[in-house]
C-alpha cells in the first residue's frame, strides 16, 4: 500500500510520539511523586520568600505524613482549588494555636482532626487560616526543601520570623 | 546465560515504560473502584450483599474542578487525608442548602440554612442518617474532589452511565425561600 519511503517515515514518526508520550508519563510521575519546581508570587511569604523566587519542592513529606510545624509547605487553596497557596505550617491536629499573635487579649483554637493551620511569615499582609480557618491535610501538596533562585539568597529557607514564633511557642505550651 | 541477561534487561525496559504510562493513565483519565459502605443508598449498593458496587471514576472531568449540582464525586475526607468518600454533591459556592444536625446526646435534628463559601461545595450521601458528609463536617473545599463517578460498572444488570440528579428533597433553596429566611436573619455564612 505505501511506498518504502512513507512506510519508514510512518514509522519513524510512530517511534517519536512513543518516546515523547514515555518521557511525558516519566517527567508527570517525577513532578507528582517526587519533588518539582515552584515560582511564587505574591507578598505574603516574605521576607523568608520573595515573589519571583524559585524553589524545590518535595512530595515524601506530604505522602508519609512527616509534615511538622515550622515547615513551609506548598497547598491547594481551600477557597479556589485552582490556585496554589505557599505558607508555613503553625499547627497540626490536635494543636492549639493562636488567632491573634500580637495583640493583647489573644483568641485561640484547636486545629480539627485532619487539618493544619497555616500562617504566612508576612502575618500583617497575608491571607492564610486566620482568614479562611483550619485547612485540610489532603489539600497539601509539597513541601519546600529549598530556594534555587535568585543566586545570592538561595540555600534552605530561613526559620520563621520573630512574630511567628509567637503563634509556635503557644503551640510548646501545650506539651507538644 | 547470555539469554537470561537479555531477558532480565528487556523485562526491565519494559517495567521502566510501563509504571510511568499506567500511573500517568490512572491520575489523568480515570480508574475502577469498589463502593464501601450505605451512605449512598439506595444509588449505590442498594442492598445488603456479600458484594458491592464497582465504579469508573472519571480524573479527567474534574481536572479543572469544575463539579455540578447532582454529580456523584469521589473525594479526600477532610477530616482523614487517607480515606476517600463517596458523595453527591448538593450545593456549589454561593448557594444556601438547609443543614441538618443531630443534637448532641439526643435523637432529635434540628435544621439551619448555610451559604456556601467560595471554593467549596455541599455534599451529602443519599442514604440520611447513615452518611458521614457536610451535614455533619460542613461545607467541604472543592480542592478535595478526587473523581466523578461517571458509571457503574459492576453489578452487570445495573450498568448504567451515571446522569447528575437532585434528590427531590435535596438542593439549593430557591431565591424567594432565602430572601424570607434573610429577613429572619436565618442564614448562616460559615468562615470555612
Amino acid at each position: 500500500m505505501f511506498s518504502g519511503g512513507l512506510r519508514a517515515a510512518v514509522w519513524k514518526a510512530a517511534a517519536v510520539v512513543g518516546y515523547a508520550v514515555q518521557y511525558g508519563c516519566i517527567a508527570h510521575c517525577t513532578l507528582e511523586y517526587a519533588a518539582d519546581f515552584i515560582v511564587c508570587s505574591g507578598p505574603s511569604m516574605e521576607p523568608t520568600i520573595h515573589t519571583q523566587d524559585v524553589l524545590i519542592t518535595e512530595k515524601f513529606s506530604v505522602m508519609m505524613k512527616t509534615v511538622n510545624v515550622g515547615d513551609v509547605v506548598i497547598a491547594r487553596s481551600p477557597t479556589n482549588p485552582n490556585i496554589f497557596i505557599c505558607k508555613r505550617v503553625a499547627g497540626l491536629e490536635g494543636d492549639k494555636v493562636c488567632l491573634n499573635p500580637g495583640s493583647f487579649i489573644k483568641k485561640y483554637r484547636w486545629v480539627p482532626r485532619g487539618h493544619v493551620w497555616l500562617v504566612g511569615d508576612n502575618m500583617g499582609n497575608s491571607s492564610d487560616s486566620r482568614v479562611y480557618g483550619p485547612v485540610p491535610y489532603a489539600l497539601l501538596r509539597s513541601k519546600v526543601v529549598f530556594k534555587v533562585w535568585p543566586p545570592g539568597d538561595s540555600g534552605s529557607l530561613r526559620g520563621p520570623p520573630q512574630e511567628m514564633l509567637q503563634v509556635l511557642r503557644t503551640m510548646k505550651d501545650t506539651g507538644r | 546465560m547470555q539469554a537470561a541477561r537479555r531477558y532480565f534487561k528487556s523485562f526491565a525496559s519494559g517495567f521502566v515504560v510501563a509504571v510511568p504510562v499506567t500511573v500517568t493513565f490512572l491520575d489523568y483519565v480515570g480508574y475502577v473502584a469498589r463502593v464501601e459502605g450505605a451512605s449512598m443508598q439506595p444509588f449505590l449498593n442498594p442492598e445488603d450483599r456479600s458484594f458491592n458496587d464497582v465504579v469508573l471514576l472519571n480524573r479527567w472531568s474534574v481536572r479543572n474542578f469544575k463539579v455540578n449540582r447532582g454529580d456523584v464525586v469521589s473525594l479526600a475526607s477532610p477530616r482523614d487525608p487517607e480515606q476517600r468518600i463517596i458523595k453527591r454533591v448538593i450545593g456549589l459556592e454561593g448557594d444556601t442548602v438547609k443543614h441538618t444536625f443531630q443534637m448532641p446526646g439526643t435523637r432529635t435534628y434540628k435544621n439551619r440554612y448555610v451559604r456556601v463559601p467560595s471554593g467549596h461545595c455541599w455534599v451529602e450521601g443519599d442514604n440520611f442518617g447513615h452518611s458521614l458528609d457536610s451535614n455533619f463536617f460542613g461545607p467541604v473545599s472543592v480542592g478535595l474532589v478526587h473523581a466523578r463517578a461517571s458509571h457503574i460498572l459492576w453489578p452487570p444488570q445495573r450498568w448504567q452511565r451515571i446522569e447528575p440528579s437532585l434528590p427531590t428533597d435535596r438542593g439549593p433553596l430557591d431565591q424567594e425561600t432565602i430572601d424570607h429566611l434573610e429577613e429572619q436573619g436565618a442564614v448562616t455564612i460559615p468562615k470555612t
